[in-house]
């Protein structure tokens, strides 16, 4: 139906990822507003400044942030056409996804080590379901670009599909700027 | 499979024929708002067997029908079911047939989509239903407020259907949501700007923004629940440092806006039947539209009026409390609005006005205890009693279920294509009302009274034998009204007079087309100038639309399409990516086998779904034979 005109003009699939992230606002502020509220309320360590590591927390940070250039790139190449750096682009996006993902592998990993699990203390609970949630969205956004990719590697992601790309897009950014939240409100303000 | 185009099916009786499997495989709007009616009726006999079971217990003092447990299980699935599994779906059901319709649009946005939102609501309700044979059905309360759901003091599996069950069907909320606000947003007729677009989808659009903002506070309040029970967290466990608060400020975030999700449908079915049987404009047209947009607004704002008796302090518990009254002016302005609407009409005296004027009635008194629980000092004394009991069941059965009544009775005939009957239609109003206020009134004494909510018997020199039984012999009369509708409906559906295109003599789009409409709805896409397209088609301009001249109204449809329609093809991808998806929430209580299962399943069904083309070699057609065209 996105080829009919529509009543604002803007393409259904378009407004309905615009709807569904302003529902993730909600559901993302509530995960967020109880991290805040039970900020300090653990009755044991470990505590968020024994543990958590912002150096690299900031790299990953960087990792993300710049998966979105790779995604407005992959965007302006499937727009005019250029295949080569479509997939180079959508490549770019996967791999600096795969990188974020690992991070925060390697960083629940390591805060398990230190004794920070899901049932140690309010921290941990609040910690991993936060971030964890972030993380399994990043995930599927990842399997969402792998997918695109191989549509593209088909030759079926011409200029006439860009809205796949930028419908996916818009998805990718929401993720990333939840991560800025994330990242400011647990590791940045402690 | 062979194209069926240019066969220029006569469309009359074609919309619900075909076997099981047309039915699994549907994507048509106009199906789906069906398949949603039929189970929410169903459901609707099934929480009321509960709730009769729970008015035969209190009857009389001492009552031994049912124990404790099971009379904690009875009212917890009779406020789950009616809530989630009724007055939710069966105002999908009208959302599903006649948004489209009133907005002259093809289908919704995403048919596919629509039918993966009922799908795995269906599923979501069956999960919920099973807990009956695994013999666990839950028992905390609708709300299920934390430490009666901690697996501390509520081992079993109970709580674990009931948060896994509306979780899912939490997941068919947020979608449908977004398909119809896309839907209504983007989908409307040539010529019809947001103030021209029929009350009744205004406020399905206002009720889709509140699905899409008050599901996820309670999807978190969920996850938190199942961490909590199958992962050893402690966000509801005070000894832990964590607090069961929590979860009431989550659950209500929801619970209020929920509280207009199910009002405002009633109150945009209430906003057509009036002026159609008045024979007049909606009086005041947009500041109903306005003032049910701050309803919805201001709904987020009140959350806390819900939890007074918690301790929030006097700026928290002063702040809602003025909201909560505050809530009262928009809400004024549609009650009076809908009597100046009445006022000075040619009124036609049919079933849908009687429950529409039913509805106006019933739930001004809802709305009144509604005001005094604003007050904080009131409130504490009538929390947890009897007066909420009577208070949310005039908001929800006199009004919400009244109004839905109205719109069931109102588009029954565009639905089924036959005429119901106004005799047995208006015999099952007056038991209605009847039944309600027999029912439902008493308990307002009985709540003044002391008497607590959700006790399962109470001692007989406590004098509350007497209203009890009151209460109970109402909620029979409710059972026959109920069932006179079901005859009623059977008798239209097998005899009924049939119906033509217009048989209110209605002002909005969808009475332009055949009853039943056709597959594709519209023949040709309508052209709107007004608000009342098909009034100033049929009778000229009024006072209140003095610029428009007759020509410029929407004409009746004609019979067949001057163009070749193409309709999305059936799929059975989306009731396979449901069924996983129930997998990965039923699976949890069996095990991580049966969740992996699913996830493979949701996998599947939801890449054949994204890969399938929505028009594909043997979808239904319309029209004479397009050419050059596939």
């Amino acid at each position: 139906m996105d080829s009919h005109a529509t009543s604002f003009g803007v393409p259904n699939r378009k407004l309905a990822m615009w709807v569904f992230i302003a529902s993730e606002c909600m559901f993302f502020g509530s995960l967020i507003a109880t991290y805040l509220s039970y900020e300090g309320k653990s009755l044991v360590g470990p505590t968020p400044h024994e543990i958590l590591n912002i150096p690299l927390t900031s790299v990953s940070t960087f990792v993300l942030l710049m998966s979105s250039l790779a995604m407005v790139l992959a965007l302006e190449a499937v727009q005019s056409g250029d295949r080569r750096m479509t997939r180079l682009w959508l490549g770019g996006v996967i791999v600096l996804g795969g990188l974020f993902l690992s991070g925060q592998v390697y960083e629940f990993r390591e805060f398990y080590h230190e004794g920070l699990t899901l049932q140690q203390n309010l921290f941990g609970a609040t910690f991993f379901v936060l971030t964890g949630f972030h993380g399994a969205h990043v995930t599927v956004g990842v399997i969402w670009m792998v997918t695109l990719l191989v549509m593209s590697l088909r030759g079926t992601l011409g200029p006439e599909r860009s809205l796949d790309v930028e419908v996916a897009g818009l998805y990718w950014h929401f993720v990333d700027v939840v991560w800025i939240v994330i990242f400011t409100v647990v590791y940045l303000i402690q | 499979m062979i194209p069926r185009a240019a066969t220029a099916t006569s469309a009359h009786g074609s919309l619900y024929a075909g076997g099981i499997r047309s039915w699994l495989t549907t994507v048509d709007h106009k199906r789906i708002g069906v398949l949603y009616g039929i189970s929410a009726l169903s459901y609707f006999v099934v929480g009321g067997v509960e709730a009769l079971i729970i008015r035969l217990q209190l009857a009389s003092a001492d009552g031994t029908l049912v124990g404790a447990d099971t009379f904690n299980q009875l009212f917890t699935m009779h406020g789950t079911t009616m809530v989630f599994l009724v007055l939710m779906p069966l105002s999908a059901a009208l959302f599903n047939y006649m948004i489209p319709l009133m907005i002259g649009a093809r289908d919704v946005a995403f048919p596919r989509l629509n039918a993966f939102s009922f799908w795995t609501f269906l599923f979501g309700s069956i999960l919920l239903n099973l807990s009956f044979f695994a013999g666990s059905p839950p028992n905390a309360g609708w709300f299920g407020y934390a430490n009666l759901t901690s697996r501390q003091y509520n081992p079993g599996m109970g709580i674990d259907f009931w948060l896994l069950s509306v979780q899912i069907m939490g997941v068919a909320s947020i979608a449908s949501a977004i398909n119809f606000t896309v839907t209504i947003l983007n989908m409307r007729a040539p010529g019809m700007s947001l103030m021209r677009v029929p009350l009744f989808v205004w406020m399905a659009l206002v009720v889709q923004v509140l699905m899409l903002l008050a599901f996820p506070p309670i999807t978190v309040a969920f996850i938190f629940l199942l961490f909590d029970r199958f992962f050893g967290t402690h966000f509801y466990i005070p000894s832990a440092g964590g607090t069961p608060i929590l979860w009431q400020h989550l659950f209500w975030i929801f619970g209020h806006p929920e509280v207009y999700i199910l009002i405002l449908p009633s109150f945009g079915v209430v906003s057509e039947v009036l002026p159609t049987f008045s024979r007049k404009p909606l009086f005041g047209a947009p500041f109903m539209i306005f003032s049910g947009i701050l309803i919805g607004f201001l709904g987020f704002g009140v959350w806390s009026h819900h939890m007074f008796t918690t301790g929030l302090g006097a700026v928290a518990d002063t702040a809602f409390s003025l909201a909560t009254m505050l809530i009262a002016i928009p809400t004024g302005v549609k009650i009076f609005n809908w009597i100046a609407t009445l006022w000075g009409g040619h009124i036609h005296f049919k079933t849908p006005l009687y429950f529409a004027v039913g509805m106006v009635g019933l739930f001004i008194i809802g709305g009144l205890s509604g005001i005094m629980h604003a007050s904080p000092p009131v409130d504490i004394q009538q929390h947890d009693s009897y007066f909420v009991v009577a208070h949310l069941h005039y908001v929800f059965f006199g009004g919400t279920v009244f109004g839905l009544f109205a719109g069931i009775y109102y588009w029954w005939p565009k639905i089924t294509g036959r005429m119901i009957g106004e005799g047995l239609g208006k015999l099952h109003f007056w038991l209605m009302v009847i039944g309600m206020n027999l029912t439902f009134f008493p308990m307002h004494f009985l709540g003044l009274d002391g008497m607590p909510r959700r006790i399962y018997t109470y001692a007989a020199d406590l004098g509350w034998d007497r209203w009890n039984l009151i209460a109970t012999v109402g909620a029979f009369v409710i059972a026959v009204s109920v069932l006179v509708f079901f005859i009623n409906a059977a008798r239209s559906l097998i005899a009924g007079e049939k119906a033509t295109a217009d048989p209110w003599d209605a002002a909005t789009l969808e009475w332009t087309i055949s009853s039943p409409p056709p597959e594709y709805n519209f023949a040709e896409v309508p052209q709107v100038n007004s608000a009342r397209p098909y009034w100033l088609y049929k009778h000229g301009p009024t006072r209140d639309i003095s610029r428009h001249t007759k020509a410029e109204g929407s004409q009746p449809q004609p019979e067949n399409p001057s163009q070749r329609i193409d309709l999305p093809s059936p799929s059975g991808w989306p009731i396979l990516a449901a069924l996983g998806l129930s997998l990965v929430g039923g699976g949890a209580l069996v095990g991580l086998w049966a969740v992996l299962i699913g996830v493979a399943i949701l996998v599947f069904g939801v890449y054949r779904w994204a890969f399938q083309p929505l028009e594909r070699p043997g979808h239904p057609s319309f029209g004479p034979a397009s050419t050059g065209r596939r």
